[in-house]
């Protein structure tokens, strides 16, 4: 009964004169997406401190990062071995001092040995190739620049290589095949037995 | 750690000491305290890599180890250290305004380094003040020393703990980390070394120029084979003396502000005077006596002792209560209110960001509120004197970004909303807190904006750079105009406008950085101070 006095008519449980707005008056819409990212502001931000000190301590700021860049205790990131290894890049590093300390260095050292001596079985691997490559003709010549173009194109970063770096993979599978079947262990054809003789010369190891 | 500090955290760890030690860091101040091989297993960079990180961080103060029971020693980060790095360039200006360029030159070594022997430091230095000097004069280590130990004196660089060795020295096998103690009255104590010499100028022929060959880098040369004097005992830069002396400049400027600046003077000879009788973090200054101040203001200010008293009873009676009076003996004994002195700087701070943002009428409603602690809708539309429906649109802004909070007060048990009182009213303490994690977003976007920046343009600066190498070796191998110019031209009209651009907004951007970071200390040091009294 007083209950029902009210039906069919909204009405609230508190007054609703005490929150601010009166009823029936137009609220805001209401919003169904997240606010924008760079929303405009009423009020444009104050300008930056200006003057000596200011100025000083940018430059600072600015020399730290680089300096901080230079010291021993920035670590870079241990970047891949590269395909090839690049001429320049002997050149360019950069050398920091050394600061590990003592029972970290044996460690270290043990490390550079390993991809030195990694790179030097990559040169040795391609100086046979490249032998092998003269006595085989035309032929190899082709796959060759093929496969160190298809290297340049996968160093450029572009992924629709894949098939290539497969192809790449392959041929690579197949002359190491070859290298591995080093000359003076496998007779197969006078061609072969030909041109061992020609390179016994060079592939002493 | 909330998720600001720690994205913080990471981009300043990656921009100082690479990705390594970021992941480590990172991982360290997420999960807590962890040994070495939960570290290891959990973020999956090998040992070696871990250990390396970590020698880093404990070099620079930002991990502490810590042997627990089983011998199992835990590594923790502490995020709040990590972020001090954003402030380095202000902790060296002070140090260049205070003590000059040694001063400045030896802070910086400090705190780029983390820990150093007093020897080393003064070499360093030495050699970098010769540089910088003309031909022929050295720098004297002499000097050098003396900044040094003026520097120890007024505590801005303290020894850092050392290895605690037991009186019997076979007790078994040594335990898995040292145990590095410090004794308080050690802490200031500066060996006494003889350190004679120069500083060294290097060599032009020694200096790198960027691009150039170098087959073989030239051994150091080990000139001082002599084991070094104070090998063992380390220094660091003492950053709550810094703070402590941020505080006490923040203080004597709102006096200037507030009042003038004959009363700023005495506040400044207050706070000198009580440098090292106070501790850092002590709520009130010890009471200094009317005929103390007179004594110790600065010798050029020659007011006389009526006009000094009147001047301390106008700060004592300031609403700000910046300083206050605790006695009567000695012509008055007055203190200054630290707590009280940071509250204010807090408030006029958050006062600041809403006048900013608002504007000034929502920053009157905000202050009305601020003074009268508790007000309904109607008392503040009527005692702002604002129109109803624009103060009921700036109040509900400012409640959505949570400066103004809500307090119900229910007038029957139930709590219904039709009988109930909500009042508006201000808790600094929490607003502080949402506006500090806001200057840490703050400062997250700005890094991150500077980089991408810089990642954008990389082609292009790193073309600039290669052309100023080019001019740089031509001209010491003497050319012409012509040439210089040619050379100059490689780089065209348009792309220098665009290097003009990306310099201006980078140097924005950093500016920015450094003074967002003035927001965070206040803030910060009113929230600690805040805490330590609760």
């Amino acid at each position: 009964m007083a209950g029902n006095k009210g039906r069919g008519r909204a009405s609230y449980t508190f007054n609703i004169e005490a929150v601010g707005f009166g009823r029936g008056e137009k609220l805001p819409d209401v919003v169904v997406k997240p606010p924008p990212l760079f929303p405009d502001t009423d009020y444009k931000p104050v300008p930056l401190k200006t003057g000596e000190s200011e100025d000083y301590m940018l430059a600072l700021k600015q020399e730290l990062r680089g300096t901080m860049k230079r010291k021993p205790y920035f670590i870079e990131k241990p970047e891949e071995k590269p395909d090839i290894e690049r001429y320049s890049k002997k050149y360019m590093q950069t050398y920091k001092e050394e600061w590990i300390p003592a029972d970290l260095k044996s460690k270290n050292a043990q490390g550079t040995d390993k991809v030195s001596s990694l790179i030097n079985a990559a040169d040795v691997l391609k100086k046979i190739e490249e032998l092998e490559k003269k006595g085989d003709g035309e032929k190899s010549d082709e796959e060759n620049e093929e496969k160190e173009g298809s290297k340049e194109k996968s160093k450029d970063g572009e992924d629709e290589d894949n098939e290539d770096a497969e192809q790449e993979d392959d041929d690579e599978e197949e002359l190491e095949e070859e290298n591995d079947y080093v000359n003076s262990y496998f007779e197969d054809g006078d061609d072969f037995g030909v041109d061992s003789d020609d390179n016994m010369d060079e592939a002493t190891y | 750690m909330t998720q600001a500090e720690i994205k913080l955290c990471s981009l300043l760890l990656q921009e100082h000491f690479g990705e390594i030690v970021e992941k480590i860091g990172v991982h360290l101040i997420r999960t807590g305290s962890q040994p070495l091989r939960v570290i290891v297993h959990d973020t999956g960079t090998s040992l070696d890599q871990v250990k390396k990180a970590l020698c880093v961080l404990i070099q620079h103060n930002l991990v502490m180890y810590q042997v627990h029971k089983r011998g199992v020693v835990e590594y923790e980060a502490h995020c709040s250290r990590v972020l001090r790095m954003l402030r380095y360039p202000r902790y060296i200006y002070t140090t260049k305004a205070l003590y000059g360029d040694t001063g400045e030159l030896i802070i910086e070594e400090l705190l780029l380094n983390g820990k150093m022997t007093m020897s080393a430091v003064v070499k360093k230095v030495a050699d970098r003040l010769t540089e910088t000097v003309e031909d022929g004069k050295t720098m004297d280590y002499a000097e050098v020393s003396n900044t040094f130990m003026q520097l120890a004196d007024t505590r801005f660089v303290q020894r850092c703990p050392m290895v605690h060795t037991p009186e019997n020295s076979d007790t078994g096998p040594p335990p898995p980390a040292p145990n590095l103690v410090i004794n308080e009255k050690d802490m200031y104590l500066v060996p006494k070394l003889s350190l004679i010499g120069k500083g060294k100028r290097r060599r032009s022929s020694d200096e790198d120029a960027a691009g150039e060959p170098k087959a073989k880098r030239p051994k150091h040369p080990t000139d001082n084979k002599e084991p070094i004097p104070d090998d063992g005992i380390y220094w660091q830069a003492n950053l709550d003396r810094f703070h402590q002396h941020f505080r006490d400049q923040a203080i004597v400027s709102a006096v200037a502000n507030r009042m003038d600046q004959t009363s700023s003077e005495i506040v400044r000879a207050m706070l000198r005077m009580s440098e090292v009788t106070t501790s850092s973090d002590a709520p009130f200054t010890q009471p200094l006596s009317s005929n103390e101040i007179f004594r110790s203001l600065p010798v050029g200010y020659n007011i006389s002792k009526q006009v000094l008293d009147q001047y301390l009873t106008l700060l004592a009676d300031d609403p700000l209560e910046f300083v206050g009076k605790s006695g009567d003996s000695g012509g008055g004994m007055y203190v200054i209110n630290f707590c009280k002195a940071l509250a204010s700087l807090a408030t006029a701070t958050l006062e600041s960001v809403i006048q900013e943002r608002f504007g000034s009428r929502c920053a009157r409603i905000f202050r009305l509120v601020l003074q009268k602690k508790h007000l309904e809708q109607k008392q503040v539309e009527d005692f702002a004197m604002i129109p109803a429906k624009e103060a009921k649109d700036m109040l509900y802004k400012m409640l959505s970004e949570n400066f103004i909070s809500l307090q119900e007060i229910p007038k029957t048990p139930d709590h219904a909303p039709s009988r109930t009182f909500y009042l508006y009213t201000v808790n600094i303490l929490s607003a502080a807190r949402m506006l500090l994690h806001r200057c840490y977003k703050s400062v997250t976007n700005l890094i991150e904006r500077r980089q991408f920046e810089t990642k954008e343009n990389k082609r292009l600066l790193e073309k600039s750079q290669r052309v100023e190498a080019i001019i740089a070796s031509v001209q010491a191998t003497g050319a012409e105009e012509a040439q210089l110019q040619e050379i100059e031209e490689m780089i065209t009209a348009p792309e220098r406008q665009q290097l003009e651009t990306l310099k201006r907004n980078v140097n924005k951007l950093d500016a920015s950085e450094i003074q967002v970071d003035e927001t965070i200390f206040l803030l910060e040091s009113y929230i600690e101070s805040t805490m330590k009294r609760q």
